[in-house]
């Protein structure tokens, strides 16, 4: 039996091994550097090395590197490159708000030290000490690059090795914030055990769809489905517990009862990191996985999506309505937003060569537009507080106008894109899929989601009666934030009123490059 | 190198809007009424070199993926909404000069949103695109709902937030057929296009083409009020500031007439005919019950609120008789009510904050204390109820001529409308006006209309009695629309179109 060496196509997996190698790192540093010193050299290391993993990204786009990477276990194509840069930029943007100490008077949004029991002297101690956990920054960065490979496998085994080294330091991150901190461990707990029993699920489904084809590779299963050796069965049954994985990840219902808790009790910049850059992997292997791999099925999988995603719209909407806390609140909005996303996954409409857009440039648009306002929303979370921390009970918001309307504004802009109202990235994200699913033939689809929509418009506009028209609660304020916080907050409000007054560079652009290499 | 003279028009009030971010405390609306008074000035030229025949439409492209253009343009009927709101702006601005500073909101933000909302109302009106129009259709809710909801009444919130989710609804139905249109124009066409002349020339299927049709008619009918759908406007009028609902009713409310003639008619003219029978039933109950409805308003408020719905029903009906007459008279009806319910709300505005108060009942014998008020109270309402001499009588007469042409029964009913007007307008007069002096009106109303109130009513008035008199400098504009819209509905026309009378 010959074991040919695989080969490495360097360049092409630079940005990977860039944020791996800073990860690393970032770990020795906490090993080797002084404790006064380790934020802003793990700062700087992050910046560094995200700005240039996006740098040599677009160098490789530039001179249009493509192709399959380490035999055919990853792939560098279109959709990849787009996943790679968003996933970078938004990696960023998110992992700046770790870094803010001004709003919590000198201290992160981490627990001074995770380990001790919540109020036991030991931790009171490691309070007094201004200790901080800067391990926070190589866990994201490891976490990073967990989605970038997640979002370029080509291979389910490929696929469920990244999902893990995605998960697990998350699964950490939820437990490290600052308040709350029983909270924060419940979530992180939950969140585990649930994400677990998840990998499971993924890790059966990957076994029966070798089962069926006799490879993990994308484009084996693809060629095994149009000459199949076994029955339907194993494929799909495989096939259900491959959606069972992927969805949890995204959150759709019915496996989004871990998104609320764990939104809540992890560390804000952790949530908004989770709620951008995880949904953005997730959805791309979905994506992946369902056109690539399972492409020629999808006669058997678009009934099932399409039905998931119905729930999903429907129940992240009518559950966000009775939502008090603006935390729970952008968690069920996030699920809705996967159930939309799922509106254009099930469309699975190719563009024509006139022009049109296809599904994956509209989820990739929709997706872009999400998590800028989701970057924003989120540094906004973290600004508003009063003596215990954040505020995140939707009354304290109350009257947040008068106190900083320039605050008040740009959460209000965020607002109206997770609506999709005209003048934001989320309408034209929201037309974008819509009219995908109905190229695809999905017009009915679009009907529920359009209700969806009405519902939700009711959600978002709820938080911006309660800031424009509401009176100030005593003792709330807006921190001064240092840029860690505003930089995020600026960008994503820029970006949203960009991407819906010009979306057609990116929208052309997801549209030209977006065809999977199979 | 041509002047964008149409995108010109629309970014002046935008600018003035992004001005107003700037802390200029007193200037506020001073720079408003600058930015106001220079939006009517361009489209006062812009006027004349459309009548003049210039070209000036503009077209670029803006989102290829979706087959989506920057097209503006113009005809009759979207040149006589612009000078509408072109004209309307500077008056509110005006008639709010004195809007307290009530904690809340400065005047400042009430200026930058209404000059914001004149832009985007503005290009609605000018799109060509069907996707540029549906944008700015749902944009104008942003503006509207915070000048709703930021000035006005006690219950303000709730009211904003009743006219965002009815707007929202029918603006989402309508979401739904504009990207099936998307879809279609890429299905029968190969390439995606948003372009209206485009798309009006696809052979779109009768059964989908219905479809599509009532989706786009579900958010224009929930926009020009129209029983059942009418329940947000009386309490959003009832909440808002007098010139807030000048805006609403007058401008923005038009888009819902608006945009049946120039997309119900003119992307599908034989869905159009075929709910027409629907259409002239409802615009009838339209015209009956927010005639009724008035009469049995307690609040001035309300009152003109219905007024309005009742209005609408004349000018749906006009649209729906499918006669060049009808059309012509209905898109007539649309200037002319503006400039009338404008006077109206505004001079019941000039009432309450005498009063303090909205209702009838707190009103009486209003002519001794303030002859002048009283004055142009009867003007206003008279223009409401279409006396002859008034613009608005030519309208409603050539609507109810249009519907005779075609069915006398509709026209039957709807002069019943005619009569009801009657009778809310002087019961309304009589309630407030006549009458011994009430001790409340005798304290409250010490002083008539000021040199400013003045203003703001005199060029209303003028307006309407020169269009009273001379309707043709408005009617050659409208005919050749409502005759080209006529003809590519394909309906003959059962009398000779005229419009030449009063020259």
């Amino acid at each position: 039996m010959n074991i040919t060496a695989p080969t490495f196509e360097w360049l092409e997996l630079a940005p990977v091994l860039i944020v791996l190698t800073a990860a690393i790192l970032g770990v020795v540093i906490e090993a080797a550097v002084p404790r006064a010193y380790r934020l802003v050299s793990q700062v700087g290391l992050m910046v560094v090395s995200l700005v240039a993993a996006l740098a040599v990204l677009v160098e490789n786009f530039v001179s249009q590197r493509s192709g399959t990477l380490v035999s055919a276990s990853m792939v560098l194509d279109g959709p990849a490159y787009l996943a790679w840069a968003a996933l970078l930029v938004f990696g960023l943007l998110s992992m700046l708000l770790f870094a803010e100490r001004r709003l919590g008077n000198g201290s992160t949004a981490f627990a001074a030290s995770a380990a001790a029991v919540p109020g036991s002297v030991s931790e009171s101690e490691a309070a007094v000490a201004q200790h901080e956990h800067t391990e926070v920054f190589p866990l994201a960065l490891f976490s990073l690059s967990g989605m970038l490979v997640f979002a370029a496998a080509n291979d389910l085994l490929t696929a469920f090795v990244a999902l893990e080294v995605m998960s697990l330091p998350l699964y950490l991150l939820s437990a490290m914030a600052r308040r709350r901190r029983l909270l924060s461990q419940e979530a992180a707990l939950k969140y585990f055990l649930l994400g677990a029993l998840s990998s499971a699920f993924f890790l059966f489904g990957i076994a029966l769809v070798y089962g069926y084809a006799g490879s993990f590779g994308f484009r084996d299963i693809a060629t095994s489905i149009g000459a199949p050796v076994y029955g339907d069965g194993l494929l799909l049954t495989g096939m259900g517990f491959l959606a069972i994985g992927l969805l949890f990840k995204i959150g759709a219902v019915p496996f989004h009862n871990w998104v609320p808790d764990v939104y809540v009790g992890a560390p804000s910049p952790v949530t908004g990191f989770m709620a951008i850059c995880t949904k953005f992997a997730a959805v791309m292997a979905v994506v992946r996985v369902f056109y690539v791999a399972l492409g020629a099925e999808r006669w058997s999988w678009q009934p099932l999506i399409a039905a998931i995603a119905v729930l999903t719209m429907v129940v992240g909407v009518v559950i966000a309505v009775a939502q008090t806390d603006i935390k729970r609140l952008l968690a069920y909005s996030s699920i809705s937003h996967a159930g939309f996303i799922l509106v254009a996954v099930v469309g699975a409409s190719v563009g024509t060569a006139a022009g049109a857009s296809s599904s994956l440039a509209s989820i990739v648009f929709y997706l872009v537009a999400y998590g800028f306002a989701t970057v924003a929303s989120f540094a906004a979370v973290t600004m508003v507080r009063d003596a215990a921390g954040e505020v995140h009970s939707i009354t304290g918001w109350s009257g947040l106008a008068r106190r900083n309307p320039f605050l008040a504004s740009v959460v209000a802009l965020a607002m109206l894109s997770f609506a999709g109202i005209p003048l934001t990235g989320g309408f034209i994200g929201k037309w974008a899929v819509f009219t995908a699913a109905w190229r695809g033939g999905y017009s009915w689809l679009v009907a529920v989601a359009i209700v969806a929509s009405v519902v939700a418009a009711y959600v978002y506009f709820k938080v911006i009666i309660a800031m424009f028209f509401g009176e100030p609660v005593a003792g709330v304020e807006v921190g001064k934030a240092s840029g860690f916080t505003l930089v995020p907050l600026v960008v994503g409000a820029a970006a949203t009123l960009y991407l819906g007054l010009f979306p057609g560079q990116l929208l052309d652009l997801a549209t030209a490059v977006g065809t999977f290499l199979r | 190198m041509t002047i964008p003279w149409l995108t010109l028009l629309g970014l002046v009030p935008l600018v003035g809007a992004a001005s107003l971010l700037l802390p200029v405390k007193e200037l506020s609306r001073v720079l408003g009424m600058f930015f106001g008074l220079l939006t009517a000035v361009l489209a006062i030229v812009v006027t004349t070199l459309y009548v003049g025949g210039a070209a000036l439409a503009e077209q670029v492209p803006w989102i290829p993926a979706f087959g989506a253009w920057w097209a503006l343009g113009l005809n009759g009927m979207s040149l006589l909404m612009v000078v509408l709101t072109a004209l309307l702006t500077p008056v509110v601005l005006l008639a709010e000069w004195k809007l307290p500073n009530a904690g809340r909101w400065s005047p400042q933000v009430f200026v930058a949103l209404v000059l914001f909302l004149e832009s985007l109302s503005l290009f609605t009106f000018m799109a060509d695109d069907v996707l540029l129009f549906y944008l700015f259709f749902e944009a104008t809710l942003i503006p509207m709902y915070f000048l709703i909801g930021g000035f006005g009444g006690e219950r303000r919130a709730a009211a904003a937030l009743k006219f965002l989710l009815f707007s929202l609804a029918g603006g989402l139905v309508m979401l739904i057929s504009v990207v099936g249109l998307g879809v279609v124009s890429t299905d029968l066409g190969g390439t995606p296009t948003y372009l209206l002349a485009e798309l009006a020339k696809l052979p779109i299927g009768a059964e989908l083409g219905r479809w599509l049709m009532v989706g786009f008619l579900v958010a224009f009918i929930v926009k020009a009020p129209m029983v059942p759908v009418h329940t947000w406007l009386p309490t959003t009028a009832e909440q808002a500031t007098p010139g807030t609902s000048v805006l609403l009713v007058g401008i923005l409310d038009k888009i819902g007439t608006f945009g049946m003639i120039k997309f119900c008619l003119g992307l599908f003219p034989e869905a159009s005919l075929w709910v027409a029978p629907v259409m002239v039933i409802l615009a009838l109950i339209s015209i009956i019950y927010g005639a009724v409805a008035a009469i049995g308003s307690t609040n001035l408020l309300r009152l003109v609120a219905y007024t309005s719905i009742s209005h609408f029903g004349f000018m749906v009906l006009g649209i729906y008789t499918f006669t060049t007459v009808g059309v012509s008279g209905s898109i007539f009806y649309m200037l002319n009510h503006g400039f009338s319910t404008a006077a109206l709300f505004l001079v019941v505005g000039f009432l309450i904050n005498r009063r303090g108060s909205a209702m009838v009942a707190d009103f009486g014998g209003v002519q001794k204390v303030a002859p002048i008020l009283a004055g142009v109270f009867l003007m206003a309402g008279l223009s409401g109820l279409a006396l002859p001499g008034m613009s608005s009588f030519v309208s409603e007469f050539m609507v109810l001529a249009g519907a005779w042409s075609r069915q006398p029964w509709p026209a039957a009913v709807a002069a019943l409308g005619t009569v009801l007007a009657a009778v809310y307008i002087m019961l309304m007069y009589q309630r407030t006006m006549t009458g011994p002096v009430t001790e409340a009106s005798a304290t409250h109303i010490t002083a008539d209309l000021n040199a400013r109130e003045k203003w703001v009513v005199a060029p209303l008035l003028a307006i309407i009695l020169l269009l009273g008199f001379v309707p043709g400098i408005a009617l050659d504009l409208v005919n050749p629309t409502a005759a080209a819209t006529i003809s590519h509905v394909g309906a003959p026309d059962p009398v000779a179109p005229f419009g030449g009378e009063g020259k």
